[in-house]
């Protein structure tokens, strides 16, 4: 015969094992739908061109831009995504397409290119992302370094169906 | 020694704006950018210390100016700092027109961007009210309120946005004209009693 005590013991971890679950789904509600898609921020269009070719390198190089690319909801790793990648650097102006360049994800969603070093421009040291295939929904990202002398940027998509 | 402080006095407000703009001059980051971007760069900076200039002048805090000829003087400067606004923004236009149109629009991702527009509207504003003074009949009194809440959104906007900014300026220098142009227009506001109740120029009455 089993009988419930209820002691101090018992009702701290019922309690806390409550709070944990309650409290974890109000703060996590996205967690139900998965993971969200990435909205394009703003500016991430500005001196876009179309149809940037893929490249091994952005001109001299010496810049690593990398990030990942993902599903919406299950968050698995989307390969052979074309990113397409510009910045104002020490060879270019944002809007020159030799600043322009797209590379594609590996098996694991993960891409990286190499780029000249990106310069401040308008105020931030920034660069710009863009997917635009057509199978997903487009994204433009506008990610800012956390220092001018930084030698790496990420940035990261999690794309929707178009 | 009337002499050794009068010069002391130009000598350090020349200091406070041209060596910002010296430091500036030999930013790295010039080598990458094209004339008309860094045209719209120093003009820029050159607004920022125009906008130091103006409550040294209209406060009387610049000697070998009488009271007449130092408001004539803030009034040509004024007329020098809407030139180089218009420069900057224009510059900025021709160098990346989306970016200079996000900001226009206040849809800018930089932080820095709606002071510096807000700014920009508050000088065009007085600039305009200024030369319609005349015609519209403002009284001294009622320019006055229009002009010293504008004068502190110029004021404050362009230092913020200043400050917020990553470019050609050194960050001390940049610090200290910025400081500077604080320092001055609350010093100008604080002798000139800009908040006091009654009309104290010119004897005016209260409406």
């Amino acid at each position: 015969m089993n009988t419930f005590v209820l002691n101090r013991r018992n009702l701290l971890a019922a309690g806390g094992s409550v709070l944990a679950t309650g409290v974890s789904g109000l703060l996590l509600p996205a967690r139900a739908e998965g993971l969200a898609p990435t909205p394009s921020m703003p500016g991430g269009a500005n001196n876009y061109l179309k149809g940037a070719p893929t490249v091994d390198r952005i001109g001299k190089g010496g810049f690593w831009m990398t990030g990942t690319v993902r599903r919406a909801g299950d968050g698995a790793p989307l390969a052979g995504q074309r990113v397409q990648i510009w910045a104002h650097t020490t060879e270019g102006r944002e809007g020159d397409q030799r600043s322009h360049g797209a590379t594609l994800t590996d098996k694991n969603g993960a891409f990286r290119l190499e780029m000249p070093q990106i310069i401040p421009i308008f105020g931030q040291p920034h660069g710009h992302l863009a997917y635009d295939s057509g199978e997903f929904k487009t994204v433009f990202l506008r990610p800012v370094m956390r220092s001018a002398k930084d030698t790496s940027l990420e940035a990261h998509f999690v794309l929707q169906p178009a | 020694m009337r002499l050794a402080k009068v010069t002391l006095i130009w000598a350090a407000l020349a200091a406070a704006i041209c060596v910002p703009i010296a430091a500036a001059a030999a930013s790295p980051l010039l080598a990458w950018r094209d004339p008309v971007y860094i045209l719209a760069g120093f003009a820029g900076i050159v607004a920022l210390g125009l906008v130091l200039v103006q409550p040294l002048l209209i406060g009387g805090y610049l000697p070998g100016l009488s009271a007449y000829r130092g408001r004539r003087a803030h009034h040509w400067i004024g007329g020098a700092l809407v030139v180089a606004v218009v420069v900057h923004v224009g510059g900025l236009w021709i160098t990346s027109p989306p970016d200079m149109i996000d900001a226009l629009l206040f849809s800018s991702p930089t932080p820095f961007s709606p002071w510096g527009v807000v700014a920009m509207w508050a000088i065009f504003a007085v600039a305009i009210i200024a030369a319609l003074r005349r015609r519209l009949g403002l009284r001294a009194r009622t320019w006055r309120v229009v002009h010293m809440p504008l004068a502190i959104v110029i004021v404050v906007g362009s230092v913020v946005h200043g400050i917020l900014i990553e470019g050609t300026m050194e960050t001390m220098s940049k610090a200290a004209l910025c400081a500077l142009v604080l320092a001055a227009t609350i010093k100008v506001m604080a002798d000139l009693r800009v908040w006091r109740k009654r009309g104290t120029s010119r004897g005016e009455s209260v409406t």
